[in-house]
């Protein structure tokens, strides 16, 4: 490896190394190493709010990842029947959600949130029902229109390499179309749905900037983690960091084992 | 084939289009009960398409689909009695051999017993010889055994007709042969009808009782593997079944089930119609057909055996040995190259070497007088 290599991977993880080792520090402050210690985990896991936080983080994580899944891969299956230039126009808005940035959608999201609210909340005033405000449903709606498209993309993939043939020998095994997609299709697309679920979980749990703009008076873990960060950082906000990089990490790396090339070859 | 006993498939006047392009023209065609039948041609002559319009998995243009007397046209594929062995098996990869082999009897409602399926599984993996193979994962299989399973897992339906795309394809050469004669057995033990497409004119004149030729979308000739050999309709079927020498003339009066024909430069030829067609027409330009192996060679012209009527002057370009028989490539002057075929006589195998001169010429029953196609 050339000597700027390592300057470069030095850069890029050596901060995050330094969390995940300073969240072992004994002592009060973030940069001052005073021994080996878990203290700052069982202060974090016991800490309410932060786990008041973790939970919001989990259930937004959690229905956004499934519904996007669920949404996603009938989308992927809709446009993989489709044809010609209606197609196109699907596949450009798809990637468009993807390139679009984190701030783009938070703040389109809240203004299209809030003019919807404005408009909607007084006839509901009106006949005497709840208003609608932020809330976790806002935050997964944000987090469910990226994510699709990440689902999509992922199963369009393995649609494309999916061997038509097994499709049509099991019609020719007299299977009508839904026993055939729920005895081929679905099992061959397994991988890549579960792999769909986990980068969704993933994106959703980590996601600092959307939640922000619609979170409302929620807060997220990674919500909780920056406001505390302008109170200074301590070693607690390491621990919280290291478990979130560790989890976010290892369902990276299931995704990436579902979708490795020799399970598409099955 | 006589009119009383329905063909397992017709078809009538069908038609295949995509967009501008015709890809089945017309085709009227009859698979008899228990036949092997081949539908040969070369690659986009519009046979695996008439094959997908069988299974179901196309619809026709125009035209009726009737499976054993019912009209299927339009009929979806999983609610037709035949099945397919695909060319590269389509096993399904998430399911053991038992699992797909059982595939189609467990879509059956209301499902049948579980012993049932099992013994039928047993019996369709030990008609194809994989017996104790079910636990197997079909990736653990050789492309021979794939093939097999793939076989077992379409005849355990008792379909009306086993539809075969290219099986033999992707197999090697040697079990390749192998496979041609474990095909043609099953077929007899079953009793079931059996449509192979194929390019491979070996495959399907070694295979099948019939066959039919396509070319361009339509079908050109069908008959038994011999008629399609000894009289071929046209050029067309005489040069993709078995090799032939082409001599290309204008045809002159018959006589006595015999044809005059002018070839180039002032020479005459003298051959028959084939009887799968009309005569050609005095005037109309045709080809004169000859096998390699009908020719006859001899070191000078009165050596050639008496029957033999078209005589001519050639000369050794190449030749290869066969074992039985030695392929020569001879040249001659009007005519240009041709092929022929000699038999071994005696121990003499090489009866003439490159460069020689010598006398060729053939009977005139061995000319068939052919339209071009």
């Amino acid at each position: 490896m050339r000597l700027y290599a390592v300057f470069i991977y030095i850069f890029l993880y050596a901060p995050i190394a330094l969390i995940a080792f300073f969240s072992f520090n004994a002592g009060r402050y973030a940069m001052d190493w005073q021994g080996f210690s878990l203290d700052w985990y069982g202060k974090a896991f016991t800490n309410p709010i932060i786990i008041k936080a973790l939970v919001t983080s989990l259930i937004i994580a959690g229905c956004t990842s499934i519904i996007a899944t669920t949404v996603g891969t009938l989308c992927a299956l809709g446009l993989e029947r489709m044809r010609g230039s209606l197609r196109q126009l699907f596949d450009a808005l798809i990637y468009i959600a993807i390139m679009v940035p984190g701030v783009v959608i938070g703040i389109s999201t809240l203004i299209a949130f809030v003019t919807v609210f404005d408009a909607v909340n007084p006839a509901l005033e009106a006949i005497g029902m709840a208003r609608l405000q932020m809330g976790l449903w806002t935050v997964i709606a944000a987090h469910v229109l990226f994510n699709l498209a990440v689902v999509v993309l992922i199963i369009r993939t393995r649609l494309a390499g999916m061997d038509r043939s097994l499709v049509e020998a099991s019609e020719d095994l007299y299977a009508t179309p839904f026993a055939t997609f729920r005895q081929v299709v679905l099992p061959a697309l397994m991988p890549s749905i579960l792999a769909g679920l986990l980068l969704s979980f993933t994106f959703s749990f980590e996601d600092f900037i959307i939640a922000f703009f619609v979170a409302g008076p929620n807060t997220t873990l990674p919500i909780y983690v920056f406001s505390s960060i302008r109170r200074g950082v301590t070693p607690e906000i390491n621990a919280i960091g290291t478990t979130v990089l560790l989890t976010s990490l290892a369902l990276l790396v299931l995704a990436q084992f579902l979708l490795r090339p020799s399970a598409k070859a099955r | 084939m006589t009119q009383t006993i329905v063909p397992d498939i017709s078809f009538r006047a069908v038609s295949k289009r995509y967009g501008e392009v015709l890809a089945v023209d017309r085709v009227d065609l009859d698979l008899p009960k228990g036949s092997f039948v081949s539908l040969l041609g070369p690659s986009g002559c519009g046979k695996t398409t008439c094959l997908r319009m069988m299974a179901g998995f196309e619809q026709p243009s125009e035209g009726e689909v009737f499976i054993r007397g019912d009209n299927v046209t339009g009929v979806p594929a999983y609610k037709r009695p035949v099945n397919m062995v695909f060319q590269h098996y389509a096993l399904f990869p998430h399911l053991n051999v038992a699992d797909n082999v059982s595939y189609g009897l467990r879509q059956r409602s209301p499902k049948p017993p579980r012993e049932t399926v099992a013994k039928a599984v047993d019996e369709a993996l030990a008609m194809v010889r994989l017996q104790g193979y079910g636990q197997r994962r079909t990736w653990e299989l050789s492309g021979g055994q794939q093939q097999r399973v793939a076989l077992a897992r379409a005849l355990i339906n008792r379909p009306a007709v086993l539809l075969l795309d290219e099986p033999l394809a992707a197999l090697d050469r040697k079990l390749r042969h192998d496979m041609q004669i474990e095909l043609q057995n099953l077929q007899r033990n079953v009793g079931i009808t059996f449509l192979l497409v194929t390019h491979d004119q070996e495959e399907a004149l070694s295979m099948s009782d019939r066959v039919c030729i396509m070319k361009d979308g339509r079908l050109v000739q069908t008959g038994t593997p011999r008629e399609l050999y000894d009289e071929p309709v046209n050029g067309y079927v005489a040069d993709f079944v078995g090799k032939s020498n082409f001599f290309a003339g204008i045809a002159g009066n018959a006589r006595s089930g015999l044809i005059d024909v002018a070839l180039a430069d002032g020479m005459k030829a003298t051959g028959r119609a084939s009887r799968s067609t009309v005569s050609p027409q005095s005037g109309e330009a045709v080809l004169v057909s000859v096998r390699p192996e009908q020719i006859r060679l001899a070191a000078a012209a009165t050596d050639l055996p008496n029957q033999v009527a078209f005589r001519a002057e050639a000369k050794v370009l190449n030749r290869i040995f066969l074992g039985e028989q030695t392929e020569y490539l001879v040249a001659h002057e009007k005519l240009g190259e041709f092929m022929v075929r000699s038999p071994r006589q005696g121990n003499q195998a090489l009866a003439f070497e490159i460069g020689d001169k010598v006398a060729v010429g053939w009977p005139p029953d061995a000319a068939l007088i052919l339209a071009k196609d």
